[in-house]
């Protein structure tokens, strides 16, 4: 358990040292100490989740099984290769002068404050404290988004803020509610702790629980990008220093719909209907078809990497609610590869941003004669992003298809149709930026891409062979949600 | 239900719930920035009596310090800053001409006996003041949201969204007799930090584009135009 104290500890230390010691020239790389400290410690949590099974904490106040500690580990993992990329990258954007010591300050101290943020909605036993810990990686992050103070800038953060903050009041209005029905069957202080929740789940009111889980849908929902609640998302994506797009993408996005999966645990034990699922696949699918359609009418590169994002949290999310073993084997593995897949795209649209001097699409190009490392680097995250084989999002792609073919045979239409429709709307925007003409005076830039190339081999691996211990893990962490096993 | 053998508490809450729901009105049809945060400041009032309130009746001595943090965050500390917010701005003699303001109240009217329907199927298993007093605090957080789409201003917009958080801290006393204490002071720290935030926003969005109207905040688009 020492471990997960360390998970936790490390980065509240990060953000006080990050506060107090202002900017320094080797701030960027300190930062890339602390969640390299964070990582080791996630992977010791790890192993000893793999040697003793679920470990909670003497006071009950936190959690760790098998699914949360590999979304742990996936979380510190991205976090680090982010962080490298940030260093270099947010020097350059002093350089310009686009940001000052004192932004920079904020931005490192914040950076630490949404890990902290990610790694106490992962670990925590509490449903409150669970919401607790995702409005403070709002408020985290709010900031951030602004940091360039450009008019566009604060009018993304101030969306983002709104638009979450109430969004997310809802998720604690189902909490309430789900506490009103816990505290019916005892157990006052206690009462919301998920271990002891899911326990006696079938005990829990039915009624309550449906019109709760609604509600925590539409609030954890907002944070996943859910459409119609999406509106935020390309905004602040876009807006947003690289780094932070990179992170919201391939982290908050993730632990979002983990919040909501771990409610519909509860739900579903004490309903024993499928009324959770059927509305996880009916928001899923929407998010994932209108995502699509809306990749072809992008005019910037990081939001269409946005909208990209919401097509596949839509997947997951619909993959999810399908429910059984091989719909949650593939959705957990399709976390892992999105946010792997994304956070290096995002690294990569960072430097091709910076080597073009601009995001708009039609403005950027010629990446392959001009730096042939960031063009290929584009070109390889996106055909890994639309689910080409041999890469991992083909494989959970893949399974996501054959589970709907196996529960609902109808819904695998609208499925491969958006895949197509998605596959089609990135590749018209990406094709002539990698190769077509080079602009005149454009320059190569110093860019460290090994970040990138780490995350694509590893979704590589994944594609062509799931390394035994994870995928026993994936199978534990199914088992645990959907109650069966794919293997 | 007869009201007049219910206890003194319970009739008191229920009591309660209907003149927070009426501060919730109240704000809705207000054009005057000062008198809306007046009207908010007032729900935080009538929130921090009805915390004392079930803390006294049930003896639960945690609900005092959440009617101490409500009291200071919700009736003192944030109308406090969003009216030092008005007067810097020099916007308390502007009367924001609300749009189909009868429309609106309508629509409040209509989202408050909706709030009653989502919420019916609790009285199969709890009472009908648990049903009153859900059901007001869920159209306290739908009012708060008609609220932030009909006015313009940032600052109406933070008086939304903190009523929203009243809304569901009323169901929090209430329906639960107040959540575990960490998680309570846990939400009142995000909300004393989402305050802060809205007071720097708010000098962010002054020097960007010298107003206070969201309707200026309009340059990002889903589509070029």
């Amino acid at each position: 358990m020492i471990a997960a104290y360390l998970v936790l500890l490390i980065p509240l230390v990060g953000i006080v040292f990050f506060a107090l010691s202002g900017h320094k020239e080797n701030t960027g790389k300190l930062n890339v100490q602390f969640n390299a400290v964070c990582l080791l410690a996630t992977i010791w949590l790890a192993i000893n989740v793999l040697n003793q099974g679920t470990i909670v904490s003497s006071g009950k106040a936190f959690l760790v099984d098998p699914f949360n500690v590999y979304l742990i580990v996936l979380t510190a993992f991205v976090g680090l290769t982010t962080s490298i990329f940030s260093s270099p990258y947010m020097e350059h954007e002093k350089e310009i002068g686009k940001l000052n010591d004192k932004r920079l300050k904020l931005y490192h101290s914040m950076y630490q404050g949404f890990m902290l943020a990610m790694y106490l909605v992962l670990t925590t036993n509490n449903m409150g404290i669970m919401w607790v810990a995702m409005e403070g990686a709002t408020l985290a992050t709010v900031l951030l988004v602004s940091l360039y103070r450009s008019p566009e800038s604060i009018e993304a953060a101030w969306k983002y803020f709104i638009l979450c903050g109430v969004g997310i009041a809802q998720a604690l209005f189902g909490t309430i509610l789900l506490y009103y029905a816990a505290v019916q069957i005892g157990d006052g202080e206690n009462a919301l702790l998920w271990s002891v929740l899911y326990e006696n789940a079938v005990k829990l009111n039915p009624e309550i629980l449906e019109i709760g889980f609604v509600f925590l849908l539409i609030g954890y929902g907002t944070k996943i990008g859910l459409v119609p609640l999406h509106n935020w998302l390309p905004d602040a994506h876009s807006e947003g220093p690289t780094p932070m797009s990179a992170v919201l993408s391939g982290l908050l996005l993730n632990d979002a719909l983990y919040a909501v999966v771990r409610n519909k645990m509860l739900v579903d034990g004490a309903t024993h209907s499928n009324m959770a699922g059927y509305l996880m696949m009916g928001f899923g699918l929407l998010s994932f078809l209108v995502a699509a359609i809306l990749l072809h009418r992008q005019k910037d590169i990081k939001r269409l990497f946005s909208y990209s994002s919401i097509e596949h949290m839509g997947l997951m999310t619909f993959s999810f609610g399908i429910g059984g073993a091989l719909a949650t084997f593939a959705a957990l593995l399709h976390m892992t590869v999105h946010s792997l897949t994304k956070s290096a795209i995002f690294v990569t649209v960072g430097h091709a941003s910076q080597l073009a001097g601009t995001q708009k699409i039609d403005q950027i190009r010629g990446l392959i004669k001009t730096q042939p490392e960031i063009g290929w680097g584009l070109l390889i995250g996106t055909i890994a992003i639309a689910g080409f084989p041999p890469f991992g999002v083909f494989t959970s792609e893949f399974l996501v298809l054959l589970a709907t073919m196996h529960s609902y045979p109808w819904l695998t239409l609208p499925l491969l149709v958006g895949i197509g429709i998605a596959f089609a709307g990135l590749f018209r925007h990406i094709q002539p930026m990698v190769y077509g003409e080079k602009p005149k005076d454009q320059q190569p830039i110093t860019a460290n891409l090994w970040p990138v190339m780490i995350h694509l081999a590893l979704v590589l691996w994944l594609g062509l062979a799931i390394p035994g211990f994870l995928g026993n893990w994936f199978s534990q962490a199914t088992l645990l949600i959907s109650g069966s096993t794919p293997l | 239900m007869n009201i007049e053998q219910l206890d003194f508490y319970t009739q008191a809450i229920l009591s309660m719930a209907a003149l927070i729901g009426l501060t919730s009105f109240l704000m809705l049809g207000q054009g005057r920035l000062l008198r809306l945060i007046f009207g908010f400041a007032m729900q935080g009032f009538l929130l921090t009596v009805t915390t004392a309130l079930a803390a006294y009746s049930l003896n639960n001595h945690h609900l005092y310090i959440s009617a101490v943090l409500t009291l200071v965050l919700k009736v003192i500390f944030i109308p406090w800053m969003l009216r030092r917010e008005v007067l810097r701005m020099n916007m308390h003699r502007d009367i924001e001409a609300l749009k189909n303001n009868t429309a609106v109240m309508l629509g409040g009217a209509s989202l408050m006996v909706f709030s009653y329907y989502v919420l019916h199927p609790i009285v199969q298993s709890s009472s009908v003041v648990m049903l009153n007093a859900l059901a007001v605090s869920l159209s306290v957080m739908l009012l708060g949201m008609l609220l932030m789409i009909s006015h313009r201003q940032a600052i109406a917009h933070v008086v939304g969204f903190m009523s929203i958080e009243n809304g569901l801290f009323f169901a929090a006393v209430v329906a639960t007799n107040g959540m575990p204490m960490v998680v309570e002071l846990g939400v009142a720290f995000d909300v004393l930090v989402a305050a802060v935030l809205f007071g720097i926003f708010f000098l962010h969005i002054r020097t960007s584009i010298d107003s206070l109207d969201v309707d200026l905040l309009n340059k990002l688009h889903e589509v070029d135009k």
